[in-house]
């Protein structure tokens, strides 16, 4: 391999609450190339957000390490955008200053942010009206939706443009034709800007159609036991999940997760 | 039927707007209700005014002393304002740090409660040692008395900050005190202005413990000396007098708290039949 991976995660372990607490994640490797799109499908409960956690260094891992961008990870990085299962939105703030918040934060922005502060509201409801949150910059997060609040808080992931984003979950409260049409945004955004991403997600049929590789994760001590490069073509069309090529990999990804929850193996 | 329809609704917002109207004036009837009780059982009864004055007794006396009555009121009200301040100042600079620092959650917190159960009258006279007869102790009772609530509210408003909140602000390197500014405080606005309603009310009662105790000026000191001179009514007047002006402030706490941090209470703004 020329290059280090972007991100490199090695064996890590993390038990959650003393010695007798949950074991969530045991001996989990995988190393993620730069501007590579990785999503990490696996069944509820097997460590997918715990990973996330670990790797944006919110939490430390209890073995095992994790490098980013050539460091050790020992505390939280700005070069992460995080958006969390949840939307995690400050109730406080609407939804403009929401999205906004990272640029008060990370460094690079915060010195900058009060003298180009009209630019960077333009960029801000630019990421909006990208989600289909168009308008609503001024409203507070209890007047929107959970699907829209989990909008705001991809523009949030989104707006300090970090090397590396980590997507929990981002689309699962949305109806799916929102989702698919957010599958192209982000298809799109990834394509403009390559940012390493690290995408959790519980439909294979967005994994497949958003990475360059899926990972599978076993259950709960999670780890990774198989994984499968894609190698359709992009920019993928929604047109492109209705082939068989497409589905023959969701089929067989659905195979390797039946595996992952009842260890027995199923002929596709 | 849409006509039927239409009636209903036109009978729910109708009962739904009588409600609200009755719900608005609700106070003012149970207030002028208990003062009508008052005055009919002290004269059925005939309770001798030096026990019990009748409502009206105490009007007269209000009307009668009217200025020295308002003199002292307003002279304990800029003292329980003052210490009240001082109170806002302290209790939220030290609430922030025990909200925030488990080390001086751990270190001052039990100081504190003992510190809260001391009843303050058994204090009043040490203030005068130390500050002499004049405004200031009755300033400090009432500061005393109302950093308290505030300090408590503040430091559970920090300290009880969602995680995943916290995270939001980790995961992008926010140093500490990022944490406590952006989601820390905001968070415990509610808790704060919550605490100010309490505390306002309970610094009236400081000036007052400390007017009384010591009678240098004010409505503690008029209703000493009222009661040395079995003036009851006046004490009774002063009483009231007392009482309405903890509900303003009260309101006008509830009525700030309501102006800035809307967040915590949304929802209920919400539905309100006929617009
Ligand atoms: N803060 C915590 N304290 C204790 N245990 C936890 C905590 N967070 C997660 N766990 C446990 O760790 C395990 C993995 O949780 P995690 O949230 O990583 O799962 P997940 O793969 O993201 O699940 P899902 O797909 O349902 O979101 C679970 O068994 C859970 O009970
Ligand atoms: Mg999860």
């Amino acid at each position: 391999m020329a290059r280090r991976p972007f991100v490199e995660i090695d064996r890590v372990a993390m038990r959650y609450g003393g010695a007798e607490g949950t074991l969530a994640l045991q001996g989990c490797s995988l190393d993620v190339a730069e501007g590579e799109f990785v999503a990490v499908v696996g069944p509820s409960g097997c460590g997918k957000s715990t990973l996330m956690r670990l790797v944006s260094g919110l939490w430390p891992a209890s073995q095992g390490g994790v490098v980013v961008a050539g460091e050790e990870v020992n505390g939280p990085i700005p070069l992460v955008g995080m958006a969390f299962q949840n939307p995690t939105l400050l109730p406080w703030r609407n939804i403009l200053d929401n999205v906004m918040l990272p640029l008060e934060v990370v460094p690079a922005h915060r010195k900058r942010l009060s003298a180009e502060r009209k630019q960077y509201e333009a960029k801000a409801e630019a990421l909006l009206k990208l989600v289909g949150l168009e308008g609503f910059g001024q409203k507070q997060p209890h007047q929107l939706s959970g699907g829209m609040q989990q909008r705001t808080s991809m523009c949030r992931a989104l707006i300090h443009e970090p090397p590396l984003l980590m997507l929990d979950e981002p689309f699962s409260a949305l109806d799916v034709f929102t989702r698919e049409d957010l599958w192209a945004v982000l298809q799109d955004v990834w394509l403009a800007r390559k940012p390493t991403v690290i995408l959790v997600t519980h439909d294979l049929r967005e994994a497949v159609y958003l990475a360059d590789r899926v990972l599978v994760m076993s259950a709960r001590p999670g780890r990774i036991i198989a994984e499968r490069h894609i190698d359709i073509p992009r920019p993928r069309r929604i047109e492109t999940t209705y082939d068989g090529a497409f589905n023959a990999v969701v089929a067989e990804l659905r195979g390797l997760i039946h595996q992952a929850r009842t260890g027995e193996t199923v002929d596709a | 039927m849409p006509e039927i329809e239409a009636d209903r609704a036109a009978v729910l917002i109708a009962r739904a707007r009588r409600r609200q109207t009755l719900q608005r004036w609700l106070p003012w009837i149970v207030i002028g209700a208990a003062f009508l009780v008052w005055e009919l059982a002290v004269v059925v009864f005939g309770v001798s005014p030096f026990i019990l004055p009748a409502p009206t007794a105490v009007l007269q006396a209000a009307v009668k002393w009217w200025k020295p009555l308002m003199q002292d009121s307003l002279v304990t009200l800029g003292t329980t304002l003052i210490g009240f301040g001082m109170a806002i100042v302290f209790g939220l600079a030290l609430g922030v740090a025990i909200g925030s620092s488990s080390m001086v959650y751990r270190g001052l917190y039990p100081l504190l409660i003992a510190f809260n159960s001391i009843p303050k009258v058994a204090v009043v006279p040490v203030l005068i040692v130390w500050f002499g007869i004049g405004m200031w102790p009755a300033v400090i009772t009432a500061f005393l008395i109302s950093f308290f609530p505030i300090v408590v509210n503040v430091a559970t408003g920090i300290a009880t900050v969602e995680p995943e909140l916290r995270d939001v602000l980790r995961a992008l390197g926010a140093r500490p005190l990022d944490i406590i500014r952006k989601v820390g405080i905001p968070r415990a606005m509610p808790y704060f202005f919550a605490s100010l309603k309490i505390a306002i009310t309970v610094a009236f009662v400081g000036s007052i413990i400390a007017e009384s105790v010591a009678p240098n000026a004010g409505i503690g000191r008029l209703m000493m000396v009222a009661s040395s001179r079995f003036d009851v009514p006046l004490v009774f007047a002063g009483l009231i007098v007392t009482g309405i002006m903890g509900v303003a402030l009260y309101w006008i706490a509830e009525w700030i708290e309501r102006r800035t941090t809307g967040w915590a209470t949304r929802g209920q703004e919400g539905f309100q039949p006929g617009g």
